[in-house]
């Protein structure tokens, strides 16, 4: 009894943070218009999505910045974890201290002050904002992954390449790139995913010049039940899935 | 190593860069904005006042501001009351399992969150699954008001926030050691008395770290207040978001980011402590 009850209850929470998913999935695929009532499987709401152009619009600027975001981030993050794993530096504890700040902030105090950048600089409020403050909500993310991947590594494979003669850039290049990958890969997935999924952060960067799917997805949300939408959402979160497991699958396989 | 590297130098200085410009100068700009006088037209305008602060007080905000607050901090209680049990028993079942088990309460983490928030809409709707289901099994008669209530953004921050309570619970509990149960067993404790004298001190530092992970966000998702909430369930971060985009009076909504801040500030203080706590008695 005992050792069932603890299970049970696990079992209990993990349906209730998956019964609305699959609820939301099953629907998706629902014929009826008012969305409620079961009127049969069917793929309308998918076809209706892929012919409203400015939707389909809306996912590729969507899809271009978060390519953008992950790049620029992992390649950011990517050499922030090697800066904080292999130099010393005047300011390192502040530089951590940063990204810990980033990373624990509450994402409407990172979108406003974000916004306040903008306004100062005057910085036209389309892609190129939306890709820095991507990039930036993303970055402590790469770092922490990539950082947990360099803590493992193997403090022989420097000195030999060192007593070779290798400069700092060869090093790099030809050890320590190599080791980070899987991380550099996983951090990417992450960042994509992240980049894919904000709200808030973009609800304040983005100009009109720039619609991106989230923004339209919350616009459609706000009153009422869409059908669209079931469609829509259950897209984004099988994409999203489907980055996890294999983001999980790249960091597991090259464990050692 | 060469201090003048020209790799090691183009690294930092890329990394310094972008830290500064983007994250360490926009702060001292919101905290700048706060003080400043309104002015619709310009982001700053001078003189220097404190009038942002004292209309946060002010009643008409205060009243929103409190019962944000109070949403916020059932969610965070219900997250504790639930996530607690639940890292507890995760932390006890067979390792083989561990690894699915954390796969699955991660998901969330990389789901977007604005789809699930409407996903609970799509339950609590008075069209919605859960009436339906309860009027043709004839428990009720008329479908029952969820959603646009207190309790519907309660219900929906909880099910977004639930996993970043349970996952620094979990850390904690992983580390507790059984060992240490038994000693206070052996030292003729009782279960209650253990539960209080030892878990509850082990595990604070979880439990303040979840409670950083969920009370400051569940004050500042607007959406899921805008989805689920109706108009008068608003969150801080509606009144930020309002203030800033649709009132342009950027100093209010720098003052009141500025406050989560110092809260996000107490609770990270809060969590270093505990730790110290917990690493000094270990050590004596």
């Amino acid at each position: 009894m005992s050792r069932w009850l603890p299970r049970i209850y696990l079992m209990l929470v993990y349906a209730l943070l998956y019964v609305p998913i699959l609820v939301l999935i099953i629907y998706s695929f629902n014929d009826s218009r008012t969305g409620y009532r079961w009127g049969g499987w069917s793929l309308r709401w998918y076809q209706a999505l892929f012919d409203n152009h400015a939707m389909v619009q809306a996912m590729w600027n969507s899809l271009w910045l978060a390519l953008a975001a992950a790049t620029v981030s992992t390649v950011i993050g990517g050499l922030t974890a090697l800066a904080l794993h292999r130099y010393q530096f005047r300011g390192k504890q502040a530089l951590r201290g940063m990204l810990f700040v980033v990373m624990m902030s509450p994402e409407i105090v990172l979108a406003i002050s974000l916004l306040a950048m903008f306004l100062v600089v005057g910085l036209q409020l389309g892609f190129v904002s939306l890709l820095l403050a991507h990039v930036t909500f993303c970055l402590p993310f790469v770092v922490i992954t990539v950082m947990a991947r360099l803590s493992g590594l193997d403090e022989r494979l420097l000195e030999a390449a060192r007593d070779l003669g290798a400069g700092e850039f060869t090093t790099v290049r030809t050890i320590l790139v190599p080791v980070m990958m899987p991380a550099l890969l996983a951090g990417w997935l992450l960042a994509f995913t992240l980049s894919l999924d904000d709200v808030v952060v973009s609800t304040f960067v983005s100009g009109p010049s720039y619609e991106i799917l989230p923004l339209r997805i919350y616009s459609m949300v706000r009153v009422g039940l869409k059908p669209e939408v079931n469609a829509l959402g259950s897209l984004l979160l099988v994409f999203s899935l489907a980055m996890l497991v294999l983001s999980q699958f790249i960091l597991m396989r090259n464990k050692r | 190593m060469d201090e003048r590297q020209p790799f090691r130098s183009a690294v930092l200085l890329l990394v310094w860069s972008w830290l500064l410009l983007l994250v360490l100068l926009p702060n001292l700009l919101v905290i700048a904005a706060s003080f400043a006088t309104r002015d619709p037209q310009d982001f700053l305008s001078l003189p220097v006042t404190l009038e942002s602060y004292q209309r946060l007080i002010n009643p008409l905000y205060l009243g929103v501001f409190t019962h944000s607050l109070y949403m916020a901090a059932m969610t965070t209680l219900l997250c504790l009351l639930i996530g607690y049990p639940f890292a507890w028993a995760l932390s006890r079942v067979d390792k083989r399992w561990q690894t699915l088990l954390m796969i699955l309460l991660i998901v969330p983490f990389w789901t977007n969150s604005l789809v699930r928030t409407y996903a609970i809409k799509l339950l609590l709707a008075s069209n919605g699954l859960i009436n339906n289901l309860l009027q043709s099994v004839g428990l009720i008669d008329a479908p029952i008001t969820m959603l646009y209530t207190e309790g519907a953004v309660i219900a929906g921050l909880v099910y977004l926030l639930l996993p970043f309570m349970i996952l620094p619970l979990y850390t904690v509990f992983e580390d507790l050691r059984d060992d240490l149960l038994q000693a206070s067993h052996d030292l003729g404790a009782g279960r209650m008395a253990t539960f209080v004298r030892v878990v509850i001190p082990l595990t604070l530092p979880g439990v303040i770290a979840g409670v950083l992970l969920v009370l400051l966000p569940a004050m500042g998702m607007f959406y899921v207040a805008d989805v689920l909430g109706g108009a008068k369930n608003l969150l801080v971060g509606n009144v930020i978001k309002n203030q800033f985009l649709d009132a342009r009076d950027w100093p209010f909504g720098a003052a009141a980011s500025v406050l989560l801040t110092v809260a996000m500030a107490v609770l990270i203080l809060a969590y270093g402590l505990s730790r110290r706590r917990i690493g000094q008695e270990t050590v004596e």
